[in-house]
């Protein structure tokens, strides 16, 4: 693929990730925006990013930025997480998730890269709650097993699940036995009735316009 | 039986480890197949870091070639960091392969690629993790058979109670060969247990089984004799040699890591041994004779790997590249095909020679100027007469003021400490050459604006070479060397502060010296090492010089030796040393005499330009060299759009 590159004396491939995901949690919705040289057919791009990636690394979609439509940096303001709490019962998880609900603010405590920073986890919680739902993104197998859902709203510093898993601990003291294992669901604009909008539909009129021109 | 996957296991502790995207595996061209498909199943580790492992050149061709046969499966793994290892100790969890995570236990053979000796404690913690005995006396016919290869393993001994087999040499056919016995062997229902087997692999008369060998002592400590114990296997074990490079263009399918590593690039080797005859490296010696891969071979690689890989860096490797009888025009034709595209191209050489910046220059025509490294080796022209590093020091000036005037502001100089019969007046001379060379330099060029690195490290003696023989010097003596340059270079400020130093001290060093002329005997004390929490030798943050030294005086008193026998000692002619029963095709009488003449200064040609001067590796390998001009040119491609980069 023509990848474009930046200029300089060691170029790199012009890619910029929007809201990566931290390193150890799991996801279904990852965006990125790729420079290219020259215009491709958007599913000729899918197809070949996929094959050169690892199993487990699958392109979903690909479609061409619209001009003007901003960049997808601006169209993300919210990520809808699915935590797995292998070991622990749901009935103690839901205690944990009241308490901090009920909390006006949880001050958890991360390494960044400005040293150890303490800030409140709870301000950008827009949802968080139990499910029962059967499917585990993650394929475990585990009983007991909490499954808590969660709605972030992007801010800074980001509040990321573990924030908020610390957060847990800090209001009810709640310490699962081995790691929990998290995965992103999607990530968009958060609207006002609590949905996701996926930072691709910007694009997706226009895309489908384009890629019946180029053919 | 099928394997499972230890993943699920794994998963859990990756949270808690540093830089837990090594152990994940998935890389571009790894492979991974049905366990139940395949009858012969090789898990081959690079005993050191993944970041170090997986560039490794070695692992790479033979995991490929493994797996382009049907019915075989070949997966890798690295070592794991102290930090995983003690997790995966608490859980249970066994080391595995980063391919399909499976247990290197289950496995029929686990090699191991030993380009260093420092990679011996690691071996052993792979073993403990494997949950495979640690001594191959432990092993039976349920364990895979533990299999050493690379440099390393033309001196085995010390590792030889942990191993049960070695292979000398190059590597492509002895894996098939191997592959082939061990499937005879399943297929007939695994006759003679794990004895039967390790004797068939023996009776190939190139792959060394040391369980098949006693070594009886002198009274002294010294070697007696090392003799089969059994009628049925050779006294003498050859090395293997892959000719025709042209017809084995590996790899194909470089490996992408996700991780990052110290190489990230696609490396093409464009010959394989050396007979400059530097006294000092083993490798020259022991990849004897020289065998070119031609330009067509080596352009045709370059195209279809960057294609399969996407890497944008070429690395044309051998261990004298400038030396290839068809390099001028590989560099000037690799170069004009990748012109306009983001791909640099780099040629490691040590040559001294004003020949080595012409094919810089032709690399860097696309503007990307990689730095230029020169290895004299030794400071003084005498003891280049030592050690046969054929170049003046008015050469060496002149060419590296050559590269000043050509544009380069930055040139690296190589050199060694402790060689024999090395004095402070030779390692001074180190001082006097670089500040000529910035003096020089700066009339040249023009400008101050230019800089030299000196980088200097410890001379270790190794099996196979003159200097098999030679006394180590200690590390005090070396360390003081070191320093007393050091203020030398700086005794001019103005040059000083355009040289740049790096040195290593000599501790590692002797430890080196131990572990690559040692005997069986060592292998204890690499136990004890290795049971005190030696790991990760080859790094210094984790290489702890005082750990061996107590290891070795727990263990070695016992055998009337210390670690100074080992290092420090010369040998004499009749010595029987501990590799003497493994035939690297090198007669130990011509080697003895370039020893002797390496002490008088004399030194010796190179038989690619000069007649055979009958190092005896051709009549005994029944080899030959095999050098080029091919005569052929490289074509012109059609331009590489892809990689592009826009104007
Ligand atoms: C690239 C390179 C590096 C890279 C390595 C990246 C990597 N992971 O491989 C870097 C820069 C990291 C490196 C570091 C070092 N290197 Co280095 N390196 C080289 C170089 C230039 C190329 C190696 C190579 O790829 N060869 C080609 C491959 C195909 O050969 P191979 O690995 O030997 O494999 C073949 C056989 O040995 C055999 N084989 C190998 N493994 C196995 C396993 C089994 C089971 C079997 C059956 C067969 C088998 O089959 C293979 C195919 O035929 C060589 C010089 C050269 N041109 O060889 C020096 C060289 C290997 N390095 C050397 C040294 C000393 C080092 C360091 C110890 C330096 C230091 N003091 O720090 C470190 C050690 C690093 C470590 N911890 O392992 C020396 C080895 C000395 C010796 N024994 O002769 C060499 C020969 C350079 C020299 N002339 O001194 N090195
Ligand atoms: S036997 Fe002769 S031709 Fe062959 S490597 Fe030795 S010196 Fe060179």
């Amino acid at each position: 693929m023509p990848i474009a590159f930046s200029q300089g004396f060691s170029p790199h491939p012009k890619i910029s990730y929007a809201s990566a995901a931290p390193t150890g949690v799991g996801s279904e919705a990852e965006y990125l925006e790729i420079g290219l040289q020259r215009e491709v057919d958007p599913a000729e791009l899918k197809v070949a990013l996929d094959a050169a990636l690892s199993p487990g690394l699958d392109v979903l979609e690909a479609v061409l930025a619209e001009p003007g439509g901003g960049s997808l940096a601006d169209r993300i303001d919210a990520s809808h997480w699915r935590l797995e709490l292998p070991g622990v019962e749901p009935a103690v998880a839901a205690e944990a998730v009241a308490a901090f609900l009920a909390a006006p603010e949880v001050l958890v405590e991360r390494m960044t890269k400005q040293g150890r920073r303490s800030f409140d986890a709870r301000a950008a919680v827009f949802r968080c709650a139990m499910t029962d739902e059967p499917d585990l993104p993650s394929g475990a197998v585990a009983v007991p097993c909490a499954i808590i859902d969660l709605v972030v709203r992007q801010v800074i510093p980001a509040v990321r699940p573990d924030d908020v898993l610390s957060g847990l601990r800090v209001v009810a003291g709640l310490e699962p036995p081995v790691p929990p294992r998290v995965t992103r669901l999607a990530q968009g604009t958060l609207t006002a009735q609590g949905e996701i909008v996926d930072p691709l539909d910007a694009d997706h009129v226009g895309a489908s316009a384009s890629e019946s021109a180029s053919r | 039986m099928s394997v499972s996957s230890v993943f699920p296991q794994l998963e859990q502790l990756l949270p808690r480890v540093s830089k837990p995207i090594q152990y994940v595996g998935g890389e571009l061209g790894a492979v991974v197949k049905d366990w139940d498909d395949t009858t012969v199943r090789w898990a081959l580790m690079y005993p050191d870091a993944y970041e170090v492992g997986l560039p490794n050149q070695g692992v790479q061709i033979l995991y490929e070639v493994l797996n382009e046969q049907e019915d075989v499966l070949a997966e890798r793994t690295y070592s794991v960091w102290p930090d995983l290892e003690a997790l995966m100790k608490e859980n249970g969890v066994p080391q595995f392969t980063v391919d399909a995570h499976r247990p290197v236990k289950a496995f029929d053979v686990f090699g191991l690629s030993f380009a260093t000796e420092l990679g011996y404690t690691n071996m052993l913690s792979a073993l403990d993790l494997a949950g495979i005995p640690m001594e191959s006396a432990d092993r039976d016919v349920t364990h895979p058979i533990v299999l050493a290869g690379g440099h390393a393993s033309f001196n085995p001994e010390p590792i030889a109670d942990f191993i049960d087999a070695a292979v000398l040499g190059d590597g492509e056919e002895a894996v098939l060969e191997i592959t082939g016995i061990i499937r005879d062997w399943k297929a007939e229902g695994c006759p003679g247990g794990r004895d039967e087997i390790l004797l068939r692999l023996a009776r190939t008369e190139s792959i060394y089984v040391p369980r098949f060998y006693d070594v009886d002592y002198l009274p002294d400590g010294r070697i007696q004799r090392v003799v089969p114990n059994r009628p049925d296997v050779p006294f003498r074990v050859a090395k293997r040699t892959t000719m025709d490079l042209d017809a084995w263009p590996y790899p194909k399918k470089p490996l992408v890591p996700l991780a990052e590593t110290v190489h990230e690039r696609y490396a093409v080797e464009i010959f394989r041994g050396c007979t400059r005859g530097c006294r000092f490296c083993q490798a020259g010696m022991i990849t004897r004779p020289v065998r070119e891969r031609s330009i067509t071979t080596v352009g045709q690689m370059v195209k279809e790997g960057l294609e399969f890989s996407g890497y944008s860096e070429v690395g044309l490797l051998s261990l004298s590249s400038a030396d290839h009888s068809e390099i001028g025009d590989m560099c000037s034709g690799l170069a004009e095909q990748y012109a306009d595209t983001n791909v640099s191209l780099s040629l490691p050489s040590t040559r001294v020679d004003a020949f080595n910046i012409d094919l810089a220059q032709e690399l860097s025509r696309n503007g990307r100027r990689t730095g230029l490294t020169f290895a004299p080796e030794g400071g003084s022209e005498r003891i280049r007469k030592v050690i046969n590093k054929m170049v003046t020091k008015e050469d060496l000036i002149r060419t590296v003021v050559t590269a000043y005037t050509n544009g380069w502001r930055q040139v690296k100089l190589y050199f060694m400490c402790g060689l024999p019969s090395e004095t402070d007046e030779d390692v001074l001379e180190i001082a006097e050459m670089a500040h000529e060379v910035i003096r020089a330099g700066r009339a040249a060029a023009g400008t101050k604006d230019i800089r030299c690195t000196v980088s200097i490290g410890g001379f270790v003696p190794k099996p196979h070479t003159p200097f098999q023989w030679a006394p180590m010097e200690r590390p005090e003596v070396i360390d003081a060397r070191l320093k007393m340059l050091k203020n030398a270079i700086n005794s001019d400020r103005s040059l000083g502060r355009a040289i740049g130093y790096r040195y290593h001290d000599g501790e590692p060093s002797l430890i080196e010296g131990l572990l690559s002329r040692g005997d069986r005997r060592v292998g204890k004390v690499i136990r004890r090492v290795w049971e005190k929490g030696g790991r990760f030798d080859g790094w210094s943050e984790h290489f702890s010089y005082s750990r061996w030294v107590e290891a070795s005086t727990e263990v070695l008193p016992e055998f009337g030796v210390d670690l100074d026998w080992f290092t420090t000692r010369e040998r004499e002619e009749l010595e029987v040393l501990p590799w003497d029963h493994l035939d690297s095709g090198l007669d130990k009488d011509w080697l003895w005499q370039d020893w002797q003449d390496s002490m008088s200064e004399y030194e010796q040609d190179d038989c690619r330009w000069t007649p055979c001067f009958d190092c005896g590796v051709c009549p005994s390998m029944d080899t030959e060299i095999q050098i080029g001009p091919t005569g052929k040119k490289l074509l012109p491609l059609t331009p590489v759009t892809n990689l592009r980069v826009p104007a």
